[in-house]
């Protein structure tokens, strides 16, 4: 019987009530229980890297199958490929940050506070591995509780407004896709006797085309709240600006990760039809987001709101190339989702540092901190320039590459995407020139601000190697997730329709 | 030798990285040392290439390095890839010698300046994304060294980030240019998909297989070139950047906005001139661009009085003469008035920077004055760029190169010749607007107090770049001088042989019109002038034809208003009008809690006495 | 001895009833309200006994013994709850009492 699966799930979630328990004794232990649980997940996962790459093995790295409620055909039935692979590393990685950056920013219920970050984190990784639809649903649930109380508890001003209109937003959306994942299941009984939940068998579902289009939105709408795309998107900017730090880190990193993840792995091979005959819209929505969210970042003077609606104009990418769906697009995606959870995890980070030192999010009364804190400011710049799209750095190559495999599927709708790099440049040197140039105006906080430390730096010194990585060379992302990938491609191409690959 | 390749754009990375990491740490001289000997370093590396390279050209005239494989995805593979072959030699050399100088020069000019290591970090990244963009082998290597030359410009326009205007002027800069490579980057998605290659060589090959000459693809994408390279290039309609550029530093208008990083268009073209002889429309487009930026410019700089403006606008014109070769097929002619402007102007921007730093930074010529006797060396050197830029016939470089331009335009039918007619008029706008500014700034009465000395570091650099511009222009000399063709020979085998006038007739027009251009500025401008008045016509002139306004106008300002009016989210008002549907309903449903006993048993007397009339009326 | 015709006995509790409800409504004496709480209880026992009468069933008055002990506790409930509002709000007025407003 094959643990691994169930143990990548168990440390962070035992983790978690231990670092809740020990949070009375010393402050520090939760810290330290986190790192190590999060820590002994990357090493459990470390070995699994690459192990898809050969050839002649199904794109399945890993799977575990247990019975859970078999009367219902529920299983407790966890499957690892190489795009959940990437993801969970993602998750991870960005778990260890946010604890390590909340280490002096939370000081109040530290205990809970990591027994949160932990859960969340359980969660996410359980979706991503979740393969029978009921459980799946179970980790979907599950991640937003704790996640709820991040934001609700260690959040700012408007935590609670934003920590309900979060809650409502992702329940809302998740009830449709509970309704439509029973009526898949009973319409697979129907047809052959069996219930079951299981996602592999549920695959290919025979049904009506109007029947499959009223399904496959049920789970458009509860991944695309999650992307988010517009016009579902406005829990986000509430949700981050209001999250603590640690919290905006998860929420960019991670969370959203999961609606792209939802897109890829269930809308589309589940209904291929209904998917490709909705793609238009899709894809309008998926420009309009880029468009929009852009224009809307441009407009803020909050900087984690400004941050926060370029995350929407990223993600719009992402919800373009799912629905290009071809290699390129969809290898594109992926990098776009790595590269948008380093590049925005560290711009809310250094938001989150900034707030520590001069109290406020507010760009107007910023203005010339690269004379106080260069090293910063210095980042920052980094990450907003990687945030525009500039190649050598991650997000240039998810990016084009979403752009090269729309323009296959779509020629307008890929050049209108392509001002996306327009406004992106405009919002990324806006935000740089409000904080970090300029003139110096008078901080809030009297005391002349401090620049990073060496946690800090540290952190940030290990965020721009990978996002200069995932630019120069992303090769391995690209072989380690090519088999799922063409698994799913397989499954999400509607009879009829070859898939537009290859070259003329 | 050929093996070093590699080094020539990591020398200068290196250094910006090692500037960068010890920002703060370092000392100034270490700092000066870092960024002036990565550069000349590998000036020392491509000089030895460029040596073996002629000495025993490779196969095919290319030499190729792959580094390493970038990525393969759905049948696209690229790779991080350098080729040099004559064209990149050339561009490889300007910019690690100009590059070098200009480096060189900058260590004494920057002296005393906040964050001297990060002015040279940056001047040295700038430089290995240059060497990138023209060594790549591939559109996608191009395509990072092109965005990188644009995030460098950028970071240097607004180098001294104090001022606000400064950091207007550099985003105005990058976002402008990243309008035209968007773009380009349009036109790569295109190429990717129609050829299915990226690798340049490989893609002009296949285009010249696949596409007709003036099939609508190959126009397309030609169009979607250009595009990219009217916006790096400052030419019509996105030249807006390039005057308000001058915020930066002044080395960095040198190097970046006059010798190396505008001339990416041209080398684009020239680079992929199969394509746009493929696409003939597009080629003319070129050549009609070219022509009307360069009066366009000419005539706003006759009305600048800020002598890095005056060059700035000079510069568009000068590149606009090499898209006008580009697009009566001089590609030769292009590539050579390049590489003299790339002397001359790095000349004329460093001698006016020498001026600058001896009067405070003060930039309008009407405060200068007096400057030939009480600065030589700053005089000589501007003298001799001016001379350059004004063609000044047979002893300056310039007037060879703009002499090849004009000879292929006279050459290239009846379409050519209203080119040559507009380059001629250039010409002579030209000789009035540098001259005017030679005798308004250096002679006349004194207006600023002059102050400090000169370093070997700023005269070194003027006195190469002075040489340069005089004697750079004998590597090609037209049939009627000797007929000397270095260039041409080194470029034959990637660039088609330039057509070339068999008259002497239009040489001579065009030589006298530069001459009638210096002799009007003596007359004018000799006993130099009150600033001028401001009349319509010169304010029209001044502010560059009002393409500034007409964009505020169209663009930036909608785009601003529809930032500010819906940066509180439209689409969040729906769901906030769901929720407030529902508290209001709440609100008046609310109202019937009273508390009052006597009310609820009302209520439920009416109730019960309503249900039972409704059961017995049934 | 005559039976009550079943309509007069009925009107009788509809009577009672009616004056109960009205007393409910109109007092706002609480003690008032509990004694026309009474009333309309009565009256609801007084149809119990004459419909148990007319069909000479015992469980119009087995009802209506269930109606007493329900009126014994009620009253015994509801005059402790009178008393505490009393001392709290020193009044027996129902309408000055309305703390559980929505």
């Amino acid at each position: 019987m094959n643990m691994l699966l169930i143990l990548l799930l168990l440390i962070p979630a035992i983790g978690g009530v231990l670092a809740w328990l020990s949070g009375a004794r010393h402050p520090d232990w939760p810290r330290w229980i986190a790192i190590f649980a999060l820590a002994a997940d990357l090493l459990l996962t470390l070995p699994l890297i690459g192990r898809a790459v050969m050839p002649g093995q199904s794109a399945w790295i890993t799977s575990i199958d247990l019975p859970w409620i078999p009367q219902l055909g529920i299983s407790f039935e966890l499957n690892l490929d190489g795009l959940s692979l990437v993801l969970i590393l993602l998750t991870i990685v960005l778990g260890l940050v946010s604890v390590v950056i909340s280490w002096s920013e939370i000081t109040e219920r530290v205990g809970l506070f990591h027994a949160n970050l932990l859960w969340a984190t359980t969660g996410v990784i359980g979706v991503f591995l979740a393969l029978d639809l009921f459980l799946f649903f179970f980790f979907w649930e599950l991640m937003l509780v704790p996640m709820y109380f991040l934001i609700a508890l260690w959040g700012h001003e408007h935590r609670f407004y934003a920590a309900i209109k979060f809650v409502i937003f992702t329940q809302g959306s998740s009830l449709l896709m509970l309704v439509a994942i029973l009526a898949l299941v009973f319409i697979h009984q129907r047809a052959t006797g069996h219930l079951t939940f299981d996602y592999l068998a549920l695959l290919g579902t025979k049904m009506s085309s109007a029947t499959a289009f009223w399904l496959m939105l049920g789970f458009f709408i509860a991944f695309a709240v999650k992307l988010p795309a517009v016009p579902f998107h406005t829990w986000l900017p509430d949700a981050h600006t209001e999250a603590p730090t640690a919290g905006s880190v998860l929420l960019a990193g991670v969370l959203l990760k999961t609606g792209a993840y939802g897109l890829l792995r269930f809308v589309v091979p589940l209904f291929p039809a209904a998917a490709h005959e909705f793609a238009p819209v899709a894809m309008t929505l998926g420009v309009a987001g880029i468009l929009y969210g852009a224009l809307l970042a441009f407009g803020q003077n909050d900087m984690k709101r400004m941050i926060a609606y370029s995350s929407v104009s990223h993600m719009g990418f992402v919800l373009l190339g799912v629905f290009a769906w071809n290699t390129l697009a969809l290898q594109g995606v992926v990098v776009q989702m790595l590269a948008h959870g380093v590049s925005t995890g560290a711009l809310f980070i250094l938001v989150g540092a900034l707030q520590e030192r001069i109290h406020t999010r507010d760009m107007r009364l910023m203005g010339g901190l690269w004379g106080a804190m260069p090293r910063l400011s210095g980042f920052g710049m980094i990450f907003a320039i990687a945030s525009l799209g500039l190649p050598g750095l991650g997000n240039f190559i998810g990016e084009f590459l979403i752009l090269l495999g729309s323009f296959r599927a779509s020629v307008p709708f890929t050049v209108v995407a392509s001002l996306g790099l327009v406004a992106g440049a405009a919002y990324a040197l806006l935000l740089v020139q409000r904080a970090f140039h300029g003139r110096t105006t008078a901080q809030p906080g009297s005391a002349k601000p401090f620049d990073l430390t060496a946690r800090h730096i540290a952190v940030m010194g290990g965020l721009v190697l990978a996002i200069i990585g995932l630019g120069l060379y992303p090769q391995p992302v690209f072989d380690q997730v090519a088999p799922g990938l063409a698994a799913l491609q397989h499954e999400g191409t509607p009879p009829g329709n070859t898939p537009m690959e290859g070259q003329p | 030798m050929h093996e070093l390749l590699w080094l020539v754009p990591t020398l200068p990375l290196l250094g910006s990285v090692i500037l960068m990491l010890g920002a703060g740490r370092l000392s100034i001289r270490a700092e000066a040392a870092a960024g002036a000997l990565s550069v000349g370093f590998a000036a020392v590396i491509a000089f030895t290439i460029a040596g073996g390279f002629l000495l025993s050209p490779p196969a095919g005239a290319a030499y190729e390095q792959t580094l390493w494989r970038w990525f393969d995805v759905g049948g696209l593979s690229v790779t991080i890839g350098l080729r040099l072959d004559p064209l990149s030699l050339v561009m490889m050399l300007v910019i690690t010698g100009v590059g070098f100088l200009i480096h060189l020069f900058a260590t004494e000019f920057m002296e005393g300046e906040e964050g001297y290591g990060r002015f040279f970090a940056y001047l040295n990244l700038f430089v290995a994304a240059m060497l990138l963009l023209v060594l790549g082998d591939n559109f996608l290597t191009l395509y990072t060294g092109w965005e990188g030359v644009g995030l460098c410009s950028y970071l240097l326009i607004g180098f001294w980030w104090r001022d606000p205007a400064n950091g207007l002027a550099a985003r105005k800069a990058f976002i402008v240019t990243r309008i035209g490579d968007t773009a380009l980057l349009i036109g790569l998605l295109l190429i990717a998909s129609r050829l299915g290659t990226l690798n340049i060589a490989g893609a002009m090959h296949n285009a010249a297989q696949s596409w007709p000459a003036g099939s609508p693809l190959a126009t397309l994408a030609a169009f979607l070139l250009l595009g990219g390279a009217v916006g790096k290039s400052a030419q019509l309609p996105l030249q807006t950047w390039l005057p308000d550029a001058m915020a930066g530093p002044t080395p960095v208008s040198a190097l970046i906005h006059a010798a190396t990083m505008v001339t990416a268009g041209v080398y684009l073209i020239a680079r992929t001139h199969a394509l746009f002889l493929l696409a003939p429309a597009a080629q003319y487009t070129v050549g009609g661009i070219g022509a009307a930026t360069l009066l366009l410019a000419g005539f706003s700089a006759l009305a600048q009085n800020d002598i890095k403006r005056i060059l700035a606008y000079s510069t568009m014109s000068q590149i606009g003469y090499m898209f006008l070769a580009l697009g009566v097929g001089a590609w030769g002619a292009a590539m050579f008035h390049l590489l003299t402007h790339a002397f001359f102007k790095a000349l004329l921007f460093l001698s006016a920077g020498a001026v600058t730093m001896r009067l405070h930074h003060e930039q309008d010529i009407f405060k200068m004055g007096g400057l030939a006797r009480r600065l030589p060396v700053a005089f000589w050197s501007f003298l001799i760029g001016s001379a350059a830029l004004a063609a000044l016939p047979l002893v300056t470089a310039g007037f060879y190169s703009k002499e090849a331009i004009l000879s292929g335009a006279w050459a290239d039918g009846s379409s050519g010749r209203v080119l040559w007619a507009a380059g001629v008029f250039g010409a002579f706008i030209t000789g009035l607007y540098i001259f005017r500014a030679v005798f308004i700034a250096f002679f006349g009465e004194a207006h600023t107090e002059v102050s400090g000395r000169y370093g070997w570091r700023v005269i070194l650099p003027l006195t190469v770049l002075s040489v340069l511009s005089v004697l750079g222009g004998l590597i090609e000399l037209p049939p009627a001088f000797g007929h000397v063709t270095l260039l041409s020979n080194l470029l034959a085998p990637v660039l088609p042989a330039t057509k070339e006038a068999a008259s002497v007739v239009p040489l001579l027009v065009a030589s006298l019109a530069g001459l009638l251009g210096i002799g009007l500025a003596a007359v004018l401008y000799w006993r130099p002038a009150r600033p001028p008045a401001e009349t319509p016509l010169w304010r029209f002139w001044h502010a560059a034809a009002g393409f500034d306004w007409l964009y505020g106008r169209l663009l930036v300002r909608p785009v601003l208003w529809a930032a500010r009016e819906g940066a509180d989210d439209v689409i969040d008002s729906v769901y906030d009008a769901i929720a407030w549907t529902a508290r209001t309903l709440h609100e008046q449903v609310r109202r019937t809690q009273s508390g009052r006993v006597r009310f609820y048993t009302a209520g439920l007397a009416i109730g019960s006495i309503s249900l039972i009339a409704i059961a017995m009326i049934r | 001895m005559t039976a009550i015709p079943l309509d007069q006995g009925l009107g009788l509790a509809a009577a009672l009833f009616a004056l109960g409800l009205a007393g409910v409504l109109v007092r706002r004496n609480l003690l008032f309200m509990l004694m026309s709480l009474e009333v309309m209880l009565n009256a609801a026992g007084v149809a119990f006994v004459v419909a148990g009468a007319r069909w000479a069933a015992a469980d119009g008055q087995i009802m209506f013994i269930l109606v007493l002990t329900f009126a014994a506790s009620e009253v015994s409930v509801g005059l402790a709850l009178i008393l505490l509002m009393h001392r709290r709000n020193s009044t027996l007025d129902a309408d000055a009492s309305y703390h559980l407003r929505g």
